[in-house]
């Protein structure tokens, strides 16, 4: 596994250290700030205002510029991500089921969603632990999909799951129907390989990397969020950039 | 408001948002350091700065909080709208009171008295310029410690919505270099507490000044 993937292991999930808590008291918010339950006290009050600011703050027709081409990743520097122990392969029958509150629910071979129409976009990508990285992308806008199978409007919010070991992630349905989010099948102009999450990964301008699933099965459109992988252990939900 | 000659040497708001400030700041640049034990390399992925000396060093374990990733970014931004809220309160109350005229940096003002303090503290004058509440070198470093609370918060913006707020981006020059400022400016704080706190300790009235307010100046 890759070294930077290390660090995101929810270590001490459960363990506060005893200069968390001197210094929660400095805070004066003893016992209500606890790192290992975020969404609880004080730090779980402030995460809800924040994520209030980050959806007001969140612009849909605002693009993300694109970087010139200069500034591409170089090949193999690209970090490359997966909580499976090997890279996950996709089985030769794969396809991807959208289903949820649509009209028409439907199961989707690599073939059926390159006839979609076609976009792409040359992004800088925005890590949670801090580092940023460029490539380009192409593939289906989100957007196209839910035109296709007919969301409903009562679907506030889209879930993606994976064949990599069940990782998942829900978004808000603005972000997910935003101009630059893709489905994507391509990068850097080739179809997408298998570290970067083949056949199908989502990729987005307006949200952290650990929110854009890759190897994606399934995408539902859903009136309720359903957390993620990463997000029920205590990382931020929204994660919008 | 009180008019300005008849307040304390520090009046209670500014007395309240110093000590405020202490612990937040405490707060900020340690769950800041557990951030950036996640990822201790500046620049892109593929580009690592090459004039930063600390590639790939991450931040000793005493000086974080917050545990692990998620932890402390719960820590950062929930206390950093808790320092900008502060720091808004402070520079209000700088602005109405007419408190900005003794404490700002005035460079035709102070410029003078500045290089006259420096020159005393490095034994190059035997007296010290007179002064009032702060002399022209305080003012200095003062303010600078303002400009920097400024930089802190603006590039802490950027790397919090660099796409939200894409033209604050582009003015700091991209996420990567607001980035390496928002650690360079978090550097320069803490030199200027560790000057501070020698200098406080030197001269401990204005410790107890800044408990108490000091003397009216009618009492």
């Amino acid at each position: 596994m890759p070294s930077h993937v290390r660090v995101l292991q929810p270590r001490r999930l459960l363990r506060p250290t005893r200069r968390d808590l001197l210094l929660g008291g400095a805070a004066l918010c003893l016992p209500a700030c606890d790192s290992a339950r975020p969404r609880a006290g004080f730090l779980g009050a402030m995460e809800r205002f924040n994520a209030r600011l980050e959806a007001a703050l969140f612009d849909e027709d605002r693009l993300a510029p694109e970087p010139p081409s200069e500034e591409l990743t170089p090949p193999g520097a690209y970090p490359q991500y997966f909580i499976s122990e090997t890279v996950p392969i996709a089985p030769a029958s794969w396809t991807l089921r959208v289903g949820g509150l649509v009209t028409r629910p439907v199961l989707l071979t690599l073939e059926d969603l390159q006839r979609l129409p076609r976009s792409g976009y040359r992004l800088r990508h925005h890590c949670v632990e801090g580092w940023s990285a460029v490539a380009s992308w192409h593939g289906v806008r989100v957007r196209d999909l839910a035109q296709a199978v007919g969301a409903s409007p009562d679907a506030r919010f889209v879930e993606f799951r994976s064949f990599d070991s069940g990782y998942w992630s829900s978004w808000d349905r603005p972000s997910a129907l935003h101009a630059q989010t893709l489905l994507a099948y391509g990068m850097n102009g080739a179809p997408l390989p298998p570290e970067h999450g083949a056949p199908l990964r989502l990729y987005a301008a307006v949200k952290l990397g650990y929110k854009m699933v890759k190897y994606l099965t399934e995408v539902n459109f859903l009136p309720e969020p359903t957390g993620g992988y990463w997000e029920d252990q205590g990382y931020e939900w929204y994660a919008g950039v | 408001m009180s008019a300005p000659d008849s307040r304390r040497p520090q009046p209670w708001p500014i007395r309240v948002a110093h000590w405020v400030n202490v612990p937040l700041l405490v707060i900020m640049a340690m769950s800041g350091l557990q951030i950036l034990a996640a990822y201790p390399m500046l620049g892109p992925q593929g580009r690592p700065a090459g004039w930063y000396p600390l590639q790939g060093v991450p931040p000793p374990e005493w000086a974080r909080l917050g545990g692990w990733l998620a932890g402390a970014r719960h820590w950062h931004f929930a206390f950093a709208s808790l320092l900008v809220l502060n720091g808004a309160v402070y520079l209000l109350y700088l602005a109405l009171s007419g408190e900005w005229r003794g404490r700002l940096f005035l460079p035709r003002r102070d410029a003078r008295d500045a290089a006259r303090t420096l020159a005393f503290y490095l034994r190059l004058r035997k007296h010290a310029p007179g002064q009032g509440l702060y002399n022209g070198l305080q003012r200095l470093a003062y303010t600078g410690a303002l400009v920097l609370g400024l930089l802190a918060v603006l590039s802490g913006l950027v790397l919090y919505k660099p796409v939200q707020l894409g033209a604050l981006t582009s003015a700091l020059g991209g996420y990567d270099t607001a980035r390496a400022l928002h650690l360079g400016v978090l550097a320069c704080l803490a030199l200027f507490t560790v000057g501070h706190v020698v200098l406080v300790l030197l001269h401990p009235r204005s410790l107890a000044e800044m408990v108490t307010g000091g003397r009216k100046p009618d009492a």
